[in-house]
């Protein structure tokens, strides 16, 4: 891509190395990207890989050391009251007033958000509705569990029905069932709108996003749809299988002599099973070679599966400490 | 400015969910009204000069105690950070904490007004100097409060922004106190810089330009660096 010129109109974020430093600390480090309108971006990476610190100069929280953020196509400027206006945004943990009751709270954001005096009861029911949160209205806030506390700070975030929303870790402290809820909701947010999440837990960005950014000691390791990033991180491809009645000697030697096998790992035998490993090149699919070899022995064959490429085994690779 | 008095509207509403408010408000009348009582009998005045001669004083640690809340919590919750990504700049938050704060030092002047309506009862009561007092204590507390919210916009904890301010007060009231023991020099410029003087002057019903410049200067450099600080912290 490079000096290639984008098309700016679908262009909802356009991000170019934004760098953050925080005394000699470098948490964000020259990173570059563009997010679409309507897409749900997922940014991943380990604790400290500088996901939040993106995310707040995305929101105009954190200047930015140096670099440009444009959202839709206006700079980000010292206070960017336009572009707040545009935004919603949940910082991570939901942190707000411990003391103020959730309908308060909402009808405040409601308030400062410059939703007219009629609307304003209406907006907050309708996202009592969306974010479950009818049966806590009345409660402080304080008092509330980290899911309610949560879900509080969606409704905070979706108030004004943002163009863009920014969410800092938004199912962390959930339980399971909350956590397909609020994908859900992402999900049906992100049909119209600009979704940026950050998370660490990888199926949930697998589930969720359209596309994905790794970020690793602030800088990007990886961008791509999902099933882009998969792709690009294999060439490599690894078949599990366990043996019984088998001498590891003529395992190896047998194994290895399949065109493909680039390397046949053998565990100690427990029980009188025989776990094995073999290591294939290339993307062509050996199972079927494997199996016909297998059953000119007389082994017993009890387990067998070729490993698959998930993104976890991608992340680890990419984020791994040198 | 719309937003700054939703800002306001909050901080007013806040302060009175919370039990700090009503302690506040008792400890300052039941404080007033025992020096000012325990004393106005012997003097047998039928005025409030003592009342206000002690304003100062009592204004260091109660204002701080009304304002150490306004930043610090923000700071420590971190709610400052859904605050300032909402659409509202920096300079219609702190006019709306300001306010609140102000309006609540009114709100506990008010009971005092019993003061003036009893003595009066007793007595020829000249009401120049008690209005005169009544404006210089908002002026005053206006001041300490723009000094109460910069200490509490530079630390996350409440205890350290009370004792900032209080230090920070205290010291601009006992200056007319110790100019004494000062070179005759720089007298005249530290006699400006006390508020005491300058309170005293309004409370006895003089409302001078110079006074009323005095007090809106305080106001505006406190609330200015209260500004610079939440700016820093980007």
């Amino acid at each position: 891509m490079g000096t290639q010129p984008v098309s700016r109109e679908n262009e909802m974020i356009q991000v170019e190395a934004l760098t953050k430093q925080f005394g000699a600390f470098r948490a964000v480090n020259g990173i570059s990207f563009n997010i679409a309108r309507g897409e749900i971006l997922g940014l991943l990476g380990p604790n400290g890989a500088g996901k939040t610190t993106t995310l707040r100069m995305l929101t105009g929280f954190l200047k930015p050391t140096s670099g440009t953020i444009r959202v839709a196509g206006q700079p980000m400027d010292d206070q960017g009251l336009a572009l707040k206006r545009m935004m919603g945004y949940l910082p991570e943990s939901a942190p707000l007033y411990h003391d103020l009751l959730v309908f308060d709270y909402l009808r405040y954001v409601a308030e400062i958000r410059g939703l007219r005096a009629g609307a304003r009861i209406e907006r907050i029911r309708q996202l009592a509705d969306i974010c479950q949160i009818g049966d806590v209205m009345h409660k402080p806030i304080g008092v509330l569990s980290k899911g309610y506390k949560q879900r509080v700070g969606l409704a905070h975030a979706m108030m004004s029905d943002p163009q863009i929303l920014i969410l800092d870790e938004p199912t962390s402290g959930l339980d399971p069932n909350q956590i397909v809820e609020i994908r859900e909701i992402i999900r049906q947010i992100g049909r119209e709108k600009t979704v940026v999440l950050s998370t660490h837990i990888l199926p949930e960005a697998e589930a969720t996003c359209d596309r994905i950014l790794i970020i690793h000691q602030g800088t990007i390791v990886a961008d791509g749809a999902t099933d882009q990033i998969k792709r690009s991180a294999a060439g490599e491809q690894r078949i599990h299988l366990t043996v019984a009645h088998a001498d590891p000697e003529a395992v190896r030697d047998r194994l290895g002599k399949i065109d493909g096998v680039a390397d046949v790992a053998t565990e100690t035998p427990a029980n009188g099973t025989l776990p094995v490993v073999l290591v294939c090149r290339g993307e062509a699919d050996l199972r079927g070679a494997v199996y016909h070899e297998i059953r000119q022995t007389d082994w017993d064959l009890l387990e067998f599966y070729r490993e698959t490429q998930t993104l976890e085994t991608i992340f680890r690779k990419l984020t791994r400490e040198d | 400015m719309p937003q700054a008095w939703f800002v306001f509207k909050k901080e007013w509403t806040s302060y009175f969910t919370s039990p700090v408010a009503y302690i506040v408000i008792s400890i300052f009348l039941l404080v007033t009204g025992w020096f000012f009582f325990s004393t106005f009998f012997i003097f047998n005045q039928a005025d409030l000069r003592n009342f206000f001669a002690m304003l100062p004083l009592i204004f260091s640690f109660v204002v701080p105690a009304i304002t150490m809340r306004l930043f610090s919590e923000e700071l420590n919750i971190g709610s400052i950070e859904t605050l300032l990504t909402l659409p509202v700049t920096r300079v219609q938050v702190i006019v709306g904490k300001f306010a609140a704060a102000v309006a609540f030092v009114a709100a506990m002047m008010l009971p005092t007004l019993a003061y003036p309506a009893s003595i009066s009862l007793m007595g020829r009561l000249d009401w120049g100097p008690v209005i005169g007092g009544y404006l210089g204590a908002i002026l005053l507390g206006g001041a300490f409060a723009a000094i109460g919210l910069f200490a509490s916009s530079l630390t996350r904890s409440q205890i350290i922004a009370f004792i900032v301010a209080t230090a920070i007060c205290f010291g601009l009231t006992l200056i007319s106190r110790i100019l004494f023991f000062l070179p005759e020099t720089i007298v005249g410029v530290l006699a400006y810089l006390g508020t005491d003087h300058h309170f005293q002057n309004i409370a006895k019903g003089v409302v001078d330009t110079r006074d009323v410049v005095y007090f809106a200067s305080v106001a505006f450099i406190g609330l200015y660096a209260t500004h610079l600080s939440l700016r820093e912290k980007d």
